[in-house]
């Protein structure tokens, strides 16, 4: 088992180095660095200020390695900083964005937390309460229903949530923060519900779909025959087996839980990991962007890692191979 | 590459009318031929009328979108009203823009409504505007019918690209194996790894905001999951007795390929197709919000419009209607996708009365 | 000997668009303590759904129509849910066909025939765990006090049907319902399981109902046979009566198709044409459109069994010729 890990660990380290490799292509080749440039100084600057702005942000060396730069170049750069998570500085303000993420980790993960765990809690519980009536009329209710909050936008949750439980009901105030983590809640309280309200539909469905499938398994008729009721059915023998998939599921959205959620923190005015990926748009800072995708890469790395190991404590069939 | 790049980027050629016409009707021309040759292949033509029965409803409705997008990509130049502006005059227009010809008004009315909304003006057509007109006085109806045409090229655009190329590694590494897997599995780790919001944010940067750019950006984050299925379905069915069989009887790759392999895979492409149109207009939607989406796209309404829920008093039919177009549209694709996921299932497949 | 279970015109059906299909039709027998009775049919003729029936498993949209099941004079089909569940594992056990699925394969094969104990009698996890180990010991399964924390995926078939005949029997029920116990097991494991099934019945007077499509496994084990065509028993009796003199013309046609029948060098003889499916079933006597001694009136007559010539057939001629063979 251990070098079954050793193995997807040295993997995942060449698909991190694949993941550089092709955020160079697609920022330093497929964009040059003067595209970069005159993104932020302008279009008709003058090369002065383009080659200026260069300078000040690292990008006047060259591109590739050549005969008399074999590391002094752009590409090896490249690698050599991402692999020692030296992020560099923002290309539209200089401000370093190691410290960026640091200070946005915080509020993204007060915000992607509560919506995890609610979200987790109540898909299951309501996907397991369908399951427990399958083909009957509650089973299609919950089924149409969850295909109806599935083709709901995030967006028009946002907006409408924003104007009927905030403007029109007071319920919540419109957006804000506050570093204060209890008064926080005020401000957290509406963008977690809309979170939940609109992840719920696609999770009740896959849940149910999981547990429904375990229900039909040859294992299930022989607790039945065993004299076993529903519920004893439900708990020991189909949660049991359907938290395995589930739990791949899980596992890999914990990693993410860091980069927060874009359209809730735009919207919301939360200075998360999120707005400032919203801000990094806005203003072309392209060297933020890039150390964002390469964090989610690694994260996603870790989160596969992290489930191959979670499937070996909880099947047996894989941790006695 | 930055020339290739700025060949991509160039809004000149590809946000011609005539391309987005081109692609719409190809993707109905498809559709139709997948149409006629599932007509005639008994197991599909049960299957698909067994979609129909107990999604009528939600076909009936996709089918209006899907006229409504027919029509705004049949356009031509010249005719219409006399006198219309030198531009327009040289600009295609399509059945839909001709049948609202004129109906612009200055700016914000109520549906139905016989006045300017804040100026009080009367408007120029009285209560003609079913659900009202926008900041810039386009009637809104109009506005939401033409987003019909720019939902389907975003899906069908998109999935033109993402599953024949998805298709095709899937099958040649599941089916050879080795070091051609090694690569393609490779690749496919690597960009899945990526968060798509955030690469798909990268790739627009990086690509420009033209249709074609989006589309591709995408059809980049959006091909790798199907490729992983098509891949792990073509190797279950290459270890199949019959395929063995074929083997030794002579049969070339290509023939097994064609003729063993991928027909068995088609119903996950049919499926595959559904949930992803599904999933790329809420992709859209969101780069809409994030200022970086289609032009023209429902999505772009709504984002447009969120501002206006804050005035007073409130301008709601604008971002409703575009919201109620796309609620209605996903509704359908998700319930007919669902139905779809149910008939196709191999097991029905393979039963054969 | 008197029957521990009888089942009188049992009809089970399946919805088909508006319509319901019955899948079985007016299904009789008995079972006696101590013997055997062999349920013999083709796939989908409907032995598997018989057992289900009797323990109310039918799978959903499926229900049973008419009919009773009496287990030493309560008719199971009417029973309160609660108290059909303590029928079910305690006073009817059932073992499947495929022990590699109807295994729970995340718990321990020890822990599965220790729910079966704890569901009925009130002990404790510990004694139910001694006596999990007893049972493993004494359905010969080899090292029982390790085995009992093995998984499912660790062992063989034949030793999972051993788990399953522990699990069935642990609480000595008076009939065990044996779905094709032995099919998708090799020969030799096979022979076993069924020499087990022997001795462990004569140790308990238990009454067993074995549904194969197998005459060997009907040869090693059953007392007597009960055959199945589309739904309906269409000829039973003990088993020397069946297998020596058939009287039913499915009968004769599925012991003439047996490869042991045959002579060297002769062609295998077969029953022309297939069982119709539950949905296509004619009127009149189901076999009559394969029969090679139907007459006309056959497709008119409503199938039932008549007792003649030391056993029970479902057959006009037969009838109406009054036994002669």
């Amino acid at each position: 088992m251990l070098a079954y890990i050793v193995r997807r660990l040295a993997y995942g380290v060449l698909v991190v180095l694949g993941v550089l490799l092709f955020l160079f292509m697609l920022f330093f080749a497929i964009t040059s660095p003067d595209d970069i440039a005159r993104k932020s100084v302008g279009e008709k600057a003058p090369p002065r200020v383009i080659e200026q702005w260069k300078h000040v942000h690292g990008y006047d060396r060259p591109l590739w390695p050549g005969p008399d730069h074999m590391t002094d170049n752009l590409f090896v750069d490249h690698f050599r900083r991402m692999l020692t998570l030296d992020l560099g500085k923002s290309d539209a303000d200089s401000v370093p964005i190691a410290r960026r993420i640091r200070e946005g980790a915080g509020p993204s993960l007060l915000l992607t937390v509560p919506m995890f765990a609610l979200g987790l809690l109540l898909g299951i519980g309501v996907s397991l309460f369908v399951a427990l009536f399958r083909e009957s009329y509650i089973d299609r209710a919950g089924v149409l229903v969850s295909v109806l909050l599935m083709s709901i936008p995030m967006l028009l949750y946002i907006i409408f949530g924003q104007f009927l439980l905030s403007k029109v009901l007071r319920w919540f105030p419109l957006s804000g923060f506050d570093d204060d983590p209890v008064v926080v809640g005020r401000f957290l309280a509406l963008p977690v519900l809309i979170a939940v309200a609109s992840s719920l539909g696609s999770s009740v469905r896959f849940y149910r779909t999981v547990f429904v499938e375990e229900i039909y398994k040859d294992y299930v008729r022989t607790a039945r025959a065993k004299g076993a009721g529903e519920l004893h059915v439900l708990r020991d023998h189909v949660l049991r087996n359907a938290l395995i998939p589930i739990l791949t599921d899980v596992v890999m959205t914990i990693p993410f839980l860091f980069t927060g959620s874009l359209l809730l923190e735009a919207a919301f005015g939360i200075p998360g990991l999120g707005s400032m990926v919203v801000d990094a748009i806005n203003a072309n800072d392209f060297s933020t962007l890039r150390a964002m995708v390469f964090l989610g890469s690694l994260l996603f790395i870790v989160g596969q890692v992290l489930t191959d190991i979670s499937y070996t404590i909880v099947d047996p069939r894989i941790r006695l191979e | 590459m930055t020339k290739v790049a700025v060949l991509l980027a160039a809004p000149g050629l590809f946000e011609q009318a005539a391309f987005g016409n081109a692609i719409v009707l190809g993707v109905l021309a498809l559709a139709a031929v997948a149409g006629f040759y599932c007509a005639k292949n008994e197991i599909w033509r049960q299957a698909l009328g067994e979609v129909f029965r107990r999604r009528k409803l939600s076909v009936l409705v996709l089918g209006i979108y899907v006229l409504l997008a027919l029509a705004d990509s049949i356009s031509w130049v010249g005719g219409g009203e006399a006198g219309a502006d030198a531009v327009q005059a040289h600009e295609a227009r399509s059945l839909v823009d001709r049948w609202f010809e004129g109906t612009t008004e200055k700016s914000y009315s109520a549906p139905l409504g016989v006045a300017e909304f804040y100026d009080k003006t009367p408007l120029q057509r009285p209560r003609a505007h079913l659900l009202g007109t926008n900041i810039l006085g386009q009637d809104v109806l109009y506005m939401t019918v033409k987003g019909a045409r720019v939902a389907l090229l975003i899906g069908g655009l998109t999935s033109l690209i993402a599953i024949p190329l998805a298709l095709f590694f899937g099958l040649v590494a599941g089916y050879f194996g080795g070091r051609i897997d090694d690569i393609v599995f490779f690749v496919m780790s690597t960009l899945a790894s990526m968060p798509g919001i955030l690469l798909l944010i990268a790739l627009i940067m990086v690509l420009g905001q033209s249709t074609f750019s989006v589309c591709m950006a995408l059809g980049v984050t959006s091909w790798v999951s199907f490729c992983r299925l098509a891949r792990g379905e073509t190797m279950k069915l290459r270890e199949l007795d019959y395929v063995a069989a074929a083997r030794a009887l002579g049969a070339s790759h290509a023939a097994i390929l064609w003729r063993h392999i991928l027909p068995n895979l088609l119903h996950l492409v049919v499926i595959s197709f559904v949930l992803l149109f599904s999933s790329l207009v809420l992709a859209e939607a969101t780069l809409s919000w994030l200022g970086i989406g289609v032009r023209g796209s429902w999505g772009n309404m709504i984002a447009q419009a969120k501002d206006e829920l804050s005035r007073d008093p409130i301008i709601w039919w604008n971002v409703t209607a575009a919201g109620v177009a796309v609620f209605v549209l996903l509704l359908c694709v998700n319930r007919i996708g669902d139905a779809l996921r149910d008939v196709l299932d191999p097991r029905t497949l393979g039963e054969g009365r | 000997m008197s029957a521990v279970l009888d089942v009188s015109k049992l009809m089970t059906s399946f919805p088909a668009g508006k319509k319901r299909v019955p899948v079985l039709a007016d299904v009789t027998f008995s079972l006696a303590a101590g013997r055997c009775l062999a349920l013999v049919g083709e796939s989908g003729s409907g032995k598997s759904m018989t057992a289900l029936s009797i323990l109310r498993l039918v799978p959903r949209p499926g229900q049973i129509d008419a009919g009773s099941v009496t287990l030493s004079g309560r008719d199971l089909l009417t029973l309160p849910v609660p108290e059909m569940r303590s029928v079910r594992g305690r006073e009817i056990a059932m073992i499947f066909q495929e022990p590699m699925t109807s295994l729970n394969p995340v718990v321990s094969v020890g822990e599965q025939v220790v729910e079966a104990i704890v569901l009925h009698e009130k002990v404790s996890k510990q004694a139910a765990r001694e006596r999990s180990v007893e049972l493993f010991r004494r359905v010969g399964i080899p090292d029982p006090g390790a085995r009992v924390h093995s998984f499912p995926h660790q062992l063989s078939g034949g030793l999972k049907q051993r788990v399953m005949i522990a699990m069935a029997l642990a609480l000595r029920p008076r009939v065990l319902l044996a779905d094709e116990p032995t099919t998708a097991l090799d020969v030799t494991v096979q022979a076993q399981i069924l020499e087990l099934l022997r001795e462990l019945q004569a140790e308990s007077e238990t009454a067993i109902l074995l549904i194969t499509h197998d005459f060997g496994v009907v040869n090693q084990l059953a007392d007597d046979i009960a055959v199945m065509y589309a739904g309906r028993i269409v000829e039973s009796g003990s088993r020397t009566a069946i297998l020596e003199s058939p009287s039913h013309p499915y009968t004769r046609g599925l012991l003439a198709a047996l490869p042991g029948r045959a002579r060297a060098g002769e062609r295998l003889q077969e029953i022309p044409g297939r069982m119709p499916a539950p949905a296509d079933v004619p009127v009149g006597c189901p076999f009559a459109p394969r029969c090679p001694e139907a007459i006309a009136d056959c497709g008119a007559w409503t199938a039932r069994l008549t007792k003649l010539d030391k056993r029970e057939v479902a057959c006009l001629r037969r009838e109406e010729a009054g036994g002669a063979s």
